[in-house]
């Protein structure tokens, strides 16, 4: 089970390393959305400490979801994906091996540089620390519930706009609590409860998901 | 065995057709009927709130319509779940029929909220966990009726709007919870509404137009879902013979 997973992943790292362009430019799309508000809003450092974990989260969101039409297009345009499905694997371990590769290329990076541009926000250490763990903690639950919208809009057209219409409303509790444990960091009341409950939706997204987009899948290539 | 009543039957659009137009006018002429019972129990009979004065009527729109968005979505994901389960047509069709009625109320409740929000709480909107939540209901409607009329293929619309439903409504309760969560983590709950002792006449008033709501809902989901069976099976004999004896 695992060496499916773990082979899944390799190819999937292998080809988004031929393909560093694509990685680079999510990440700087991050960079850049995020300094955008101090410009749009203001430079006072108190009104960027209230809004940065807003903000830096609400595109964590959006740049991982810019990666996400790619998560199965070029397998679906090449016939990988029906070789896949056919293979006596379950198609939800591919799946999961898929999402694992997705959250390595695309939310690993936004966590590591996160801690950067809090520091743009003027958030203190504390408060980097804990959005650096909250972002590790929450993004694979969105590579894992963005997996459900890519697969249900493979192949159609506007795709992309259409999964980020299925996919925001559910990133929601994501983006609550993984905002809320820098907040509660902030004002002082700790944020380990976030982080537990961030914890517990990346478990279960990363358990249900995968299976609920092999059968999308499964539908998409009938 | 010919003659038992078989409620399978009615899984064939074919069958389900004839039926749905017998029972639509039924469910119009109740809908008037418990819509005129409702209103005149709210606008004329109930008394006047001593907090809100005469504003307050607003709520037998609002609450109806509110209960209604809710209950439809979860009547959806059932059908959604039939038709994943069994492989019928008639669920998918049935989930696609609902799904702007389900809008509709979501959004007639949001616009109600908003104005009884102006008079009451000096605000159109507040971020308050209800209405937060009903807003991210109307998405989830959106969503759905989006992915749905993108795909061409009617059967993989049915199946792939019906995953996202089931899907959808496993995530309902925990986007509800976070919500609620997050306010009461930000602040206190500045609104409350006073709903000490509501007088009968007031909740009978609304219960009376609650089920004015749930008949227009059924009659006119089985109105859209008759008009989806015909553009579906406008192939097959029983539709051209349900046509010619219309034109005739």
């Amino acid at each position: 089970m695992l060496k499916i997973i773990l082979a899944v992943v390799g190819r999937d790292l292998k080809l988004a390393m031929r393909r560093q362009a694509d990685i680079v430019s999510a990440l700087f799309f991050f960079v850049i959305v995020v300094s955008l508000f101090p410009l749009g809003i203001g430079p006072e450092p108190d009104l960027l400490r209230k809004l940065a974990p807003g903000v830096l989260w609400v595109a964590a969101l959006l740049a991982t979801m810019l990666s996400l039409p790619r998560l199965f297009a070029d397998d679906h345009r090449d016939g990988t994906l029906e070789q896949l499905a056919l293979a006596p694997h379950p198609l939800g371990l591919v799946v999961t091996g898929k999402v694992i590769a997705h959250w390595l290329v695309s939310g690993l990076p936004l966590a590591l540089i996160a801690p950067v541009l809090g520091i743009q926000f003027d958030l203190s250490t504390d408060a980097l620390l804990v959005l650096t763990g909250a972002i590790l903690l929450g993004t694979p639950a969105l590579s894992g519930i963005g997996a459900i919208g890519a697969a249900l809009t493979l192949g159609l057209r506007g795709g992309g706009v259409l999964l980020s219409l299925l996919v925001l409303p559910l990133y929601i509790p994501v983006l609550i609590f993984g905002a809320g444990a820098v907040d509660a960091t902030v004002s002082g009341l700790g944020g380990e409860g976030h982080l537990s409950l961030l914890a517990a939706m990346t478990f279960a997204s990363l358990g249900f998901a995968p299976w609920a987009s092999a059968a999308a899948l499964k539908i998409a290539l009938e | 065995m010919k003659d038992r009543f078989n409620l399978y039957r009615f899984a064939s659009p074919a069958t389900f057709y004839p039926l749905a137009g017998k029972a639509i006018p039924w469910f119009v002429a109740a809908a008037v009927l418990f819509g005129l019972a409702g209103l005149y129990l709210g606008m004329l009979v109930a008394p006047t709130d001593f907090q809100q004065g005469e504003g307050y009527r607003i709520i037998f729109i609002h609450v109806p319509a509110s209960w209604m968005s809710m209950f439809i979505y979860l009547v959806m994901a059932f059908w959604a779940a039939i038709g994943l389960a069994f492989n019928t047509r008639l669920s998918g069709m049935m989930a696609q029929a609902l799904a702007p009625t389900g809008a509709l109320m979501a959004f007639l409740s949001l616009w109600t909220g908003a104005l009884w929000g102006k008079p009451m709480w000096g605000t159109w909107w507040v971020w308050d966990a209800r209405l937060t939540s009903e807003l991210i209901l109307l998405f989830l409607y959106i969503g759905y009726m989006a992915l749905t009329a993108a795909i061409d293929d009617p059967r993989r619309a049915d199946k792939a709007g019906g995953l996202l439903l089931l899907v959808g409504v496993v995530n309902v309760p925990i986007i509800y919870f976070s919500v609620k969560w997050w306010n009461t983590l930000h602040q206190g709950s500045s609104v409350n509404l006073t709903k000490s002792s509501m007088v009968t006449t007031m909740l009978y008033g609304m219960l009376l137009m609650a089920l004015c709501f749930w008949m227009y809902s059924i009659a006119v989901a089985l109105m859209r879902a008759r008009t989806i069976m015909l553009e579906r099976e406008r192939h097959t004999d029983w539709v051209k013979a349900e046509l010619e004896g219309a034109g005739r």
